[in-house]
């Protein structure tokens, strides 16, 4: 078991499967087609994130080094959460950027929905957590990594 | 966050619970990045969102509150292009297409007007050209949020803007302050990478900008290397080579800002200054450059098919660029013997920028003569429609490429294949 502390952005508790991309994740380009066709599940259709392509992601904790990409991202986080096809945490290895900050704060203070967000968990995390892991994430935005159940 | 006593009664509801809201959303966004408190905006903001798809409900209950609340910005504002264009030969099933999928759109236009959308023509995501009006000058402070707007005004301007996110952009215009973090401080525009550009010749600005924005992606680099290859170019034909770089950048990665070494006004001011002890550095030769544009996915279900749609323009064509692709492709089809065009093709500008340009008699017939259309929407928009994305698209932007099934070639590939 690894644990890792970061920076509760939007804290909160969740236990779950996760994905990882261990590069930036557009949100315009990984949610655009889900939203547009209404779809009841969210699948990455972003062709340059090898790490997420065609995957579904819509109910999995989603790691990630940071957003990037069009500064619709944040409206695309909103979006995403209202039609219920947002993943449930994002855990950022590296600080938050302003695209992914104002998704989540919007749609928190705005919508009264929480993503959990934690940033600033390190460049130690990512390289430790891998697809399908059972992660634990407290609402002090300490998450723990159950290698037991990958 | 220090606010100051009338920030403070903002946030504590004496203004009102909806305006309160609006700050206490930007404040939070602020203390996320370490800002300390809020700078007045200089010139006005240019917001992203401009489509009114039908699933974007609670931007449009934003929009709403806020209207109800009767808050406007403090100075009339841009925002990215239209959709759709009516005028483009759509058919009855486009057309029908087009309005189911932005079936909001009139709705949504006319809460931009209460928030104090600047006019009708207000709408492009080039809104620096002179012909729109939204200019900033080198040093203001700006919240912009059209990602390769906030490259051209941080980079080729010397404007100050963090790529703010959309409705966080609208949320500043309300309040006239921005939050002062990253990209509006000088220790945030310093450079992390120096790019190294050693090709034998001028590299397409929509690759360069790509290998640059998929190495560096939210970084800031300082490029070398660029100017020498640069210097047959007119000044204006250099900004447009930077707008186009900036998209490419901001959409294969997320760079805000870049300083050209020699050309670009911080770094011309500060020169090799403005890089940091422990930057990285990136080389860029010609083989580079053939390894990013090969290593593009051609999305296509036959990767033989012909073409039948081509999109010039994302970002939006300045009039000069209208101007040399107007003369482009009538050379070309002259020196084949062809009258027009091939392939269906839609070349797009801001409403001001056509505007302008069809003052121009000559050119404009010359162009209308090739068979390809004009128009201010936004191709990547555009290509939200379901009988769109089944047609084979072609595109000089990689910015189009990155977000839809368009396929990219450079301009004298989609030239060759316009008038083949």
């Amino acid at each position: 078991m690894s644990i890792f502390k970061g920076r509760p952005i939007i804290p909160g508790n969740y236990k779950g499967e996760c994905l990882v991309s261990r590069n930036g994740v557009n949100m315009l380009a990984t949610f655009r087609k889900s939203i547009l066709t209404k779809s009841k599940k969210a699948v990455c259709m972003d062709q340059n994130n090898t790490d997420l392509y065609k995957k579904v992601i819509s109910d999995k904790i989603i790691c990630l080094p940071r957003t990037i990409g069009s500064t619709t991202g944040g409206i695309v986080i909103q979006t995403a959460a209202g039609m219920g096809i947002m993943p449930p945490a994002l855990l950022f290895s590296e600080h938050i950027d302003p695209l992914a900050a104002a998704g989540v704060l919007v749609t928190d203070i705005w919508s009264g929905k929480k993503v959990i967000t934690i940033d600033g968990l390190g460049h130690d995390f990512l390289e430790e957590v891998k697809d399908g892991m059972i992660l634990e994430i407290k609402e002090d935005g300490t998450v723990i990594l159950n290698i037991a159940n990958k | 966050m220090n606010l100051t006593a009338e920030e403070q009664e903002i946030f504590d509801g004496k203004h009102g619970e909806t305006l309160a809201k609006v700050m206490r959303t930007v404040v939070s966004y602020g203390d996320m990045f370490g800002a300390k408190r809020l700078v007045p905006l200089d010139k006005p903001v240019h917001l992203v969102t401009s489509f009114g798809v039908t699933m974007l409900k609670p931007l449009y209950d934003i929009m709403e509150e806020l209207t109800e609340s009767e808050l406007k910005v403090k100075m009339p504002f841009t925002v990215d292009p239209r959709p759709f264009d009516n005028n483009l030969d759509n058919n009855f099933i486009e057309s029908l297409l087009f309005r189911l999928v932005y079936g909001k759109q009139k709705k949504y236009e006319q809460q931009l007007f209460a928030v104090g959308l600047k006019d009708k023509k207000a709408f492009s995501c080039t809104c620096y050209m002179p012909e729109v009006g939204n200019v900033p000058e080198k040093g203001d402070i700006i919240a912009w949020a059209e990602s390769s707007a906030v490259a051209y005004a941080n980079s080729v301007i010397g404007a100050r803007s963090n790529r703010t996110s959309a409705i966080i952009d609208l949320f500043c215009g309300i309040l006239g302050k921005t939050p002062e973090f990253g990209l509006l401080t000088d220790e945030g525009r310093k450079a992390d990478w120096i790019v190294i550009v050693e090709t034998d010749t001028l590299p397409p600005a929509q690759i360069l900008g790509s290998a640059i924005g998929i190495k560096v992606q939210e970084d800031v680099p300082y490029i070398k290397g660029l100017g020498k290859l640069l210097k047959n170019l007119s000044k204006a034909q250099i900004n447009d080579y930077l707008k186009d770089l900036g998209a490419a950048a901001a959409s294969n990665g997320a760079v805000g800002l870049f300083h050209v070494e020699g050309i670009t006004p911080e770094a011309k001011e500060s020169g090799q200054n403005l890089i940091k002890k422990e930057a990285s550095e990136y080389v860029i030769n010609d083989n580079e450059i053939r390894q990013i544009k090969n290593s593009y996915p051609i999305l296509w279900k036959n990767k033989n098919s012909e073409p039948d749609l081509c999109f010039i323009g994302c970002p939006h064509l300045s009039l000069q660029q209208l101007e040399e692709w107007t003369n482009s492709l009538h050379n070309s089809l002259k020196q084949k013997g062809m009258k027009r065009l091939k392939i269906k093709t839609i070349l797009t500008a801001a409403p001001d920028v056509i505007d302008k340009f069809k003052q121009n008699e000559k050119m404009y017939t010359r162009l209308k003569e090739t068979g390809a259309f004009l128009s201010a929407a936004c191709a990547l928009m555009a290509l939200t429609n379901p009988l769109y994305k089944k047609k084979k698209v072609i595109t000089n932007s990689n910015k189009l490429r990155t977000y839809t099934t368009a396929r990219y070639y450079n301009d004298s590939e989609i030239l060759n294949l316009l008038t083949e």
